[in-house]
């Protein structure tokens, strides 16, 4: 089945929907460097106005990877809600965008509709959007999670703590921990990305934010960001394990060149909790234990992006995380580099693309608003991208001392960023911790302490 | 470390009563991020030095072949990074050209500018001067001096040449605190195609990270491994931890 639309005498058509869709996408490096963006704008522009008219049925019959050799697309395929899908059943990809827009589409329905829709539709409908119209949809969606803190609720911004150090020197990275918890930060996760990746070295980092948290009665959950497998063997040597980490892709080749299959990570997931750290309550019956992190062009960095644009893989990738009911997402939008998202303009549309899709399917959207130096972004950017996220409801974003992750060697939000966008728009951090924070915990706070 | 709390008043064992101050970062500090950051988007931008290069290398009695990758610019260069993997054409005719006949471990060795040009002009010589009387069991192909080009582009160097393995010594991507970081990467047998995993990497190599006599011996220790093995990658074991590469080369 092909696509087609016609501008004047000129009629433009696309072979496959995946066609489609890569050409409908706005500018990015990384489909330009895969040779399936649109090689004009008026051909873009074209697949747009095909793409408005598309059913969004057809994306019910039309698997982008093949169902038989792709266990996300299987995935996607095997939890579609019907249900939940009705009330958008009848519209074509433009009339959802007008939909969406609309004050039909208030946060209740917005909610109940998640399990309807698929990460192919809300990728489609997302390169009809302008930036605002990303902005004002994902605004109305609120995702709320809990461990040992809430995160989500309107009104609130938390943020993930990232104690990273080039040795994972303890000492080093408990005195980021405090300077963070000093500055309100860390009450969606401490988490740190570990330069050695073994069972020992994930094991020390967990106790020690974990005695932090216990001496100080800190509301908080910690995370090391290290394999799948590695955390298992940790846990397999009574590692305190809070959340359970891994990076996702939206197809299973992806997936596959990230060491994990949709079994491993339900087998982890089983296996952290089985430990029990926060036992369910009424309150809080089934805690959400998982952070998955993303970002637009792994899929092609690893050879398996099947000819397919970059947004809608990451889209899929969703998919993936959603299954999970995870308690974090966190799109990584400007790590990959320029080959993918070349400058602060397109990392921008990626991350308010990324958080719109994530919130429509239902996820608890975070982003690591992030560059790097080979990418033509600076501090600008990233101030755009924060306050333009803050508006639209980001659940939280990351605190780097002074913006410089000195292990990863990328500029990303510094705690100072988080807070700037706390006083501008009057948010306020998870309610635990706020109240955390209003306790005579912190003023105990000192690096001796913290260590010993 | 951010500047508000004092990292003094973070390291005193007193408590601290320091709870969310004002939100905006001093002046000084912002201007010092503003000045590391262009530093590091310059290094990505330099390009090699190469008059006091060949000086230097030729005062050291060692040949150079200079070559371009096929990467006509530098925003070609970072939007397509396979570019800078292969040969301009006409640099692998020259390269072709060059007479060598077949010679037992021979080594061929890249100054390559990577991300960053300036980490070739502060590092490479030194780290030569270290490296060499470390590495007597081998020949040497004349330096090849590689601009545009990234790790992968040692493997048409070395076949073209014959090399045992190649060692490419590269500009690693800049961070705010090490715009000029060097980067060493081994390749047994090298020749397109090779993968990342068939490659040992010492990273970090700069003033205040990886020092030179250090870089130097872990270098040679792997070199002298891969021969012993006749393989590079994740079979070798280093004598230390392996630096990770965290370059996306």
């Amino acid at each position: 089945m092909s696509y087609a639309h016609t501008i004047g005498s000129v009629r433009f058509t696309f072979p496959t929907l995946a066609d489609l869709l890569a050409k409908a996408t706005p500018a990015r490096s990384g489909d330009q460097l895969a040779g399936i963006a649109a090689t004009s704008a008026q051909q873009r522009i074209a697949a747009q106005l095909a793409l408005a008219d598309l059913p969004l049925t057809t994306f019910l019959h039309h698997p982008l990877v093949p169902y038989e050799s792709d266990e996300v697309t299987r995935l996607i395929f095997d939890t579609h809600n019907p249900t939940a899908f009705a009330p958008i059943a009848s519209f074509t990809v433009g009339q959802l965008r007008d939909w969406l827009l609309s004050d039909h589409a208030t946060p209740a329905r917005l909610t109940a509709l998640a399990p309807g829709v698929t990460p192919e539709m809300a990728a489609a409908v997302s390169k009809l959007m302008r930036l605002q119209d990303l902005v004002l949809a994902a605004r109305k969606i609120s995702v709320v999670t809990r461990f040992r803190t809430t995160v989500g609720l309107p009104g609130r911004l938390s943020t993930r703590l990232q104690p990273n150090h080039p040795t994972d020197d303890p000492a080093s990275i408990a005195a980021t921990i405090l300077d963070g918890l000093l500055l309100g930060s860390g009450d969606a996760v401490i988490g740190i990305n570990p330069v050695s990746d073994n069972p020992a070295t994930v094991n020390t980092l967990l106790r020690l934010i974990d005695h932090a948290r216990q001496r100080f009665a800190i509301p908080t959950q910690s995370c090391v960001l290290a394999h799948l497998t590695t955390q298992m063997q940790a846990m397999d040597h009574g590692a305190p394990l809070d959340l359970l980490f891994q990076s996702i892709g939206g197809t299973q080749a992806t997936n596959t060149s990230f060491g994990v299959s949709l079994d491993l990570i339900d087998q982890a997931h089983q296996q952290a909790r089985s430990l029990n750290r926060v036992p369910p309550t009424p309150d809080n019956p089934c805690p959400n234990i998982l952070y998955f992190e993303t970002g637009q062009g792994s899929s092609l960095s690893a050879n398996a992006h099947h000819n397919i644009d970059q947004q809608t893989l990451e889209a899929r990738a969703y998919a993936v995380a959603r299954h999970f009911s995870p308690m974090l997402v966190n799109t990584v939008v400007g790590f990959i580099g320029p080959e993918y998202l070349y400058d602060g303009k397109q990392i921008l549309r990626a991350a308010l693309e990324d958080h719109f899709c994530g919130k429509l399917l239902g996820l608890p959207m975070g982003c690591d608003i992030c560059y790097t130096n080979h990418a033509e972004a600076d501090n600008d950017d990233l101030d755009t991208i924060l306050t333009l996220l803050g508006t639209a409801g980001v659940n939280y974003i990351m605190g780097v001392p002074g913006g410089d992750d000195i292990m990863l060697n990328y500029q990303s939000t510094s705690f100072h960023d988080a807070l700037y966008l706390r006083t501008l728009l009057h948010l306020r951090p998870a309610p635990e911790f706020e109240a955390w924070l209003q306790s005579p915990h912190p003023h105990q706070l000192s690096l001796p302490n913290l260590l010993t | 470390m951010s500047p508000q709390p004092k990292l003094d008043q973070i390291l005193s064992p007193t408590p601290n009563p320091t709870l969310l101050p004002t939100p905006s970062l001093s002046t000084a500090t912002t201007l010092d991020f503003a000045l590391r950051h262009a530093q590091a988007r310059d290094a990505v931008h330099t390009t090699l030095a190469l008059p006091s290069l060949l000086e230097a290398l030729h005062a050291r009695n060692l040949p150079t072949i200079t070559v371009k990758s096929a990467a006509p610019d530098r925003a070609t260069y970072l939007r397509q990074p396979n570019l800078g993997r292969t040969l301009s054409p006409t640099s692998a005719e020259a390269l072709a050209l060059s007479p060598l006949p077949p010679q037992p471990c021979l080594m061929s060795i890249v100054l390559a500018d990577g991300l960053s040009a300036l980490a070739i002009d502060r590092h490479a010589i030194p780290l030569l001067d270290a490296l060499f009387p470390l590495l007597t069991a081998f020949t040497f192909a004349p330096i090849v001096i590689a601009e545009q080009a990234r790790v992968a582009i040692g493997d048409p160097i070395g076949q073209t040449l014959h090399a045992a393995l190649t060692l490419v010594l590269i500009g690693e991507r800049p961070g705010l605190s090490s715009p000029d970081s060097l980067g060493a990467y081994l390749t047994w047998a090298p020749r397109p195609g090779r993968t990342d995993a068939e490659r040992n990497c010492i990273s970090n190599i700069r003033t205040q990270g990886l020092d030179y006599p250090t870089a130097a011996a872990r270098i040679a220790d792997l070199c002298t491994q891969a021969r012993r093995l006749q393989l590079s990658g994740t079979a070798i074991k280093e004598m230390s931890p392996q630096t990770p590469a965290k370059t996306l080369l």
